[in-house]
């Protein structure tokens, strides 16, 4: 929207056509670039909005995953004695916690984005998809400070970053991907049905001990890991604690599960949001 | 380069019925549905649906001013959401030419936590202003908004009047080639009202186009030259405003010159007051919806009381069909009277106003009615209860035929004479 139909275009070469739409629908991706400054206004919303009227502010960014290493140390690392493949246990769950977050403040609240935002939607005209799209930008912003802690912990526990580090964006570009695929679903589903609302927690809940957090890949039989890659959170943590501490590459069939997984939750996300988008002012 | 901004041809929307009225299903609704569909093969349909919208078609020239009128529930706000791309047509087809800005409930999209500042980047980039252009108009907007104090101020803290004024601020320097304004001047002080109108009607001068909507009928006739009136859907009547407002003010409203309020809501919740027809008669007596300039006719409030009222009058406004007051007049206006009727007792009454012949010009008039005890309580107002028509045939000067602007038609006592020297 900046340059391009700021210019008063000639009146002929600017129509819109509204028909009902019927069967597939286009991804509307170029819409979506149209719009990239409504995008980055709703995510500088999301951004600003989040933590007003707080005392600490942004420092929950930091508080958040810190303290639930702190509590994962104790009771998982120490207590319990789970496994962490040699690395020392804070950090080890540091590292994934940070991805974690990431993944679980985004569709949380997206999950539930469409539903609140309401009153825009059944108002205005603009590409839907911005709107669980704001919230999981937003929440990179969280992800930038708490990766702050990260460099702290490395320091601490002498890790020194080797070239891994450099396939560190990948891993980050597919924390997104699930991201934005399972959010796109459920806010989407939410939208028809309110039952999603409840199920996003408990979903949440399920899914982090589905993921290699609080424990290492290791404890699961090698015969099942294939399955258990289909979580593509999986090969997301496995690859940030390769990035980040050294640790193994994961294995060709956990990378391969989990990217091919986190591109159908993408893909199917999306097709299934651009699909219920046309009754979302009826429905909501 | 074409001179039509809107194209609708045969355009429909339905909505499906859902059971028990919530606005949206649950997941065990649907399953259940489905599992109901699979055993007894019902067809998905038999839900039940409404057409809110249907078979309408009709051009908007570029740089028109169009109104759009009709009751609540008529189509009105269907139409506007599909032509501004919020909902989808589910039938026909409508062609937009040029960027369309809606200024659908001021505010929508303003978030309290964030300043009068924030607000206005935020809520412009919704409605579709890129943050160049938004720098380029933000002085602009803050003057017409009058916040300049408060900027850096959250708006849940501002007063209702100035989160208005921010939120019109900001629709109305969105410049778009087409402007679609719903319902926004029924709330602000009278001050910004004009404020509000004088923009639109600068707007409509820069020839842009303007879909306006509005309850407000001296504003539509202000504003438009030409008027929809949509009824149940459907576009019942496409004319100059004069003529559309006055067959919307008809339509409907006075059946047969009675009104009458059998289970009407309003009217239950006024007890022990008790509303029950409000007529026009002719000198005879009987119900007309039409009466002669230069007849006498009566004005006949029918209610009944559930127990004593004191210090009652009730009273009947007239006015043009445009909203322009004519007079108002109450049963009990005579001192004499309101003595003699200091408690009315239960039971059932008739107040009936004669008017004198030779009072109101040929036109159509509104009849409004009033029940109170003056200062100490208001039982039931109905400003437009029904419509009548004067026939201005055989009235001073008719044999003129020439409209006479003006409400009334007196008959009025010359003294011509000459003056020499």
């Amino acid at each position: 929207m900046t340059t391009t139909s700021e210019v008063p275009l000639p009146a002929t070469s600017n129509v819109t056509l509204i028909r009902p739409s019927r069967g597939w629908v286009t991804l509307g991706l170029a819409e979506l670039v149209r719009y990239r400054e409504l995008l980055y206004f709703l995510t500088w919303r999301d951004i600003k909005v989040r933590y007003k009227q707080t005392v600490l502010g942004a420092g929950w960014a930091i508080l958040q995953p810190f303290l639930t290493m702190v509590v994962f140390s104790i009771f998982f690392g120490e207590l319990a004695g789970l496994p962490s493949d040699g690395i020392p246990y804070p950090i080890f769950a540091y590292t994934a916690l940070l991805p974690w977050q990431l993944f679980e403040s985004g569709v949380t609240k997206a999950g539930g984005s469409l539903v609140l935002g309401r009153n825009l939607v059944t108002k205005v005209y603009f590409p839907r998809l911005a709107v669980p799209i704001a919230p999981v930008l937003a929440g990179l912003v969280d992800f930038l400070l708490a990766s702050l802690v990260m460099v702290g912990l490395m320091a601490y526990y002498a890790f020194t970053p080797t070239a891994a580090v450099l396939t560190l964006p990948f891993f980050l570009l597919l924390t997104l991907m699930t991201t934005f695929g399972v959010s796109f679903l459920l806010a989407a589903g939410n939208v028809m049905y309110r039952d999603v609302g409840y199920l996003i927690p408990f979903l949440m809940r399920l899914w982090f001990f589905l993921t290699p957090i609080a424990y290492a890949t290791s404890v699961v039989p090698e015969s099942l890991r294939w399955l258990y890659a289909l979580n593509p959170m999986v090969g997301v943590v496995e690859g940030f604690r390769f990035a980040l501490l050294g640790a193994p590459l994961p294995s060709p069939g956990i990378l391969l599960a989990s990217t091919a997984m986190a591109s159908a939750l993408l893909v199917v996300g999306t097709v299934y949001f651009r699909r219920m988008e046309r009754t979302f002012a009826d429905v909501v | 380069m074409s001179d039509i901004a809107i194209t609708v041809r045969d355009l429909g929307k339905r909505y499906r019925l859902g059971g028990g009225g919530a606005g949206y299903r649950t997941l065990r609704d649907s399953l259940v549905g489905a599992a109901d569909r699979i055993v007894r093969r019902q067809p998905r349909e038999d839900l039940g649906s409404i057409w809110a919208l249907r078979h309408v078609s009709f051009d908007v020239a570029r740089g028109q001013v169009l109104g759009i009128i009709g009751r609540n529930g008529a189509g009105k706000s269907t139409l506007l959401k599909i032509l501004s791309r919020v909902t989808e047509p589910t039938e026909g087809e409508a062609e937009i030419h040029g960027r369309v800005g809606s200024l659908l409930e001021v505010g929508t999209g303003f978030h309290p936590e964030l300043s009068g500042r924030e607000n206005i980047f935020l809520n412009a980039a919704i409605l579709g202003m890129g943050r160049v252009e938004i720098q380029r108009k933000f002085d602009e907007i803050v003057s017409f908004a009058e916040v300049e104090r408060f900027l850096d101020t959250p708006v849940k803290h501002y007063s209702s009047g100035m989160y208005l004024r921010l939120a019109f601020a900001v629709a109305a320097h969105l410049d778009p080639e087409i402007l679609v304004v719903d319902e926004v001047l029924a709330v602000g002080d009278a001050e910004f009202q004009r404020k509000c109108l004088g923009k639109m009607s600068s707007v409509a001068q820069e020839g842009r186009t303007v879909l306006f909507v509005s309850h407000n009928m001296s504003a539509v006739l202000r504003l438009t030259d030409e008027t929809i009136v949509i009824e149940s859907g459907q576009i019942a009547l496409r004319a100059p405003s004069a003529t559309a407002v006055d067959y919307y003010l008809a339509a409907g409203m006075g059946e047969a010159g009675e009104r009458r309020w059998d289970g009407d809501a309003r009217a239950a919740a006024a007890a022990p007051f008790r509303p029950i027809a409000l007529r026009v008669l002719d000198s005879q007596g009987r119900i007309v919806s039409q009466v002669s300039s230069t007849a006498a006719f009566e004005i006949e409030f029918e209610y009944e009381l559930d127990q004593d009222v004191a210090g009652l009058r009730t009273g009947v406004y007239l006015s043009t069909s445009r909203g322009e007051p004519v007079w108002t007049s109450f049963d009990a206006d005579d001192p004499a009277t309101f003595d003699r009727l200091r408690s009315r007792r239960r039971g059932r009454y008739r107040s009936r106003c004669h008017v004198p012949p030779n009072m109101l010009n040929e036109g159509m008039f509104a009849l409004g009615v009033n029940a109170s005890a003056f200062r100490v309580r208001s039982f039931f107002t109905d400003e437009r209860a029904l419509t009548f028509s004067v026939d201005g045939a055989g009235s001073p000067g008719s044999h003129w035929p020439e409209p006479r602007p003006g409400p009334v038609r007196p008959a009025l006592i010359w003294d011509i004479s000459e003056v020499s020297g």
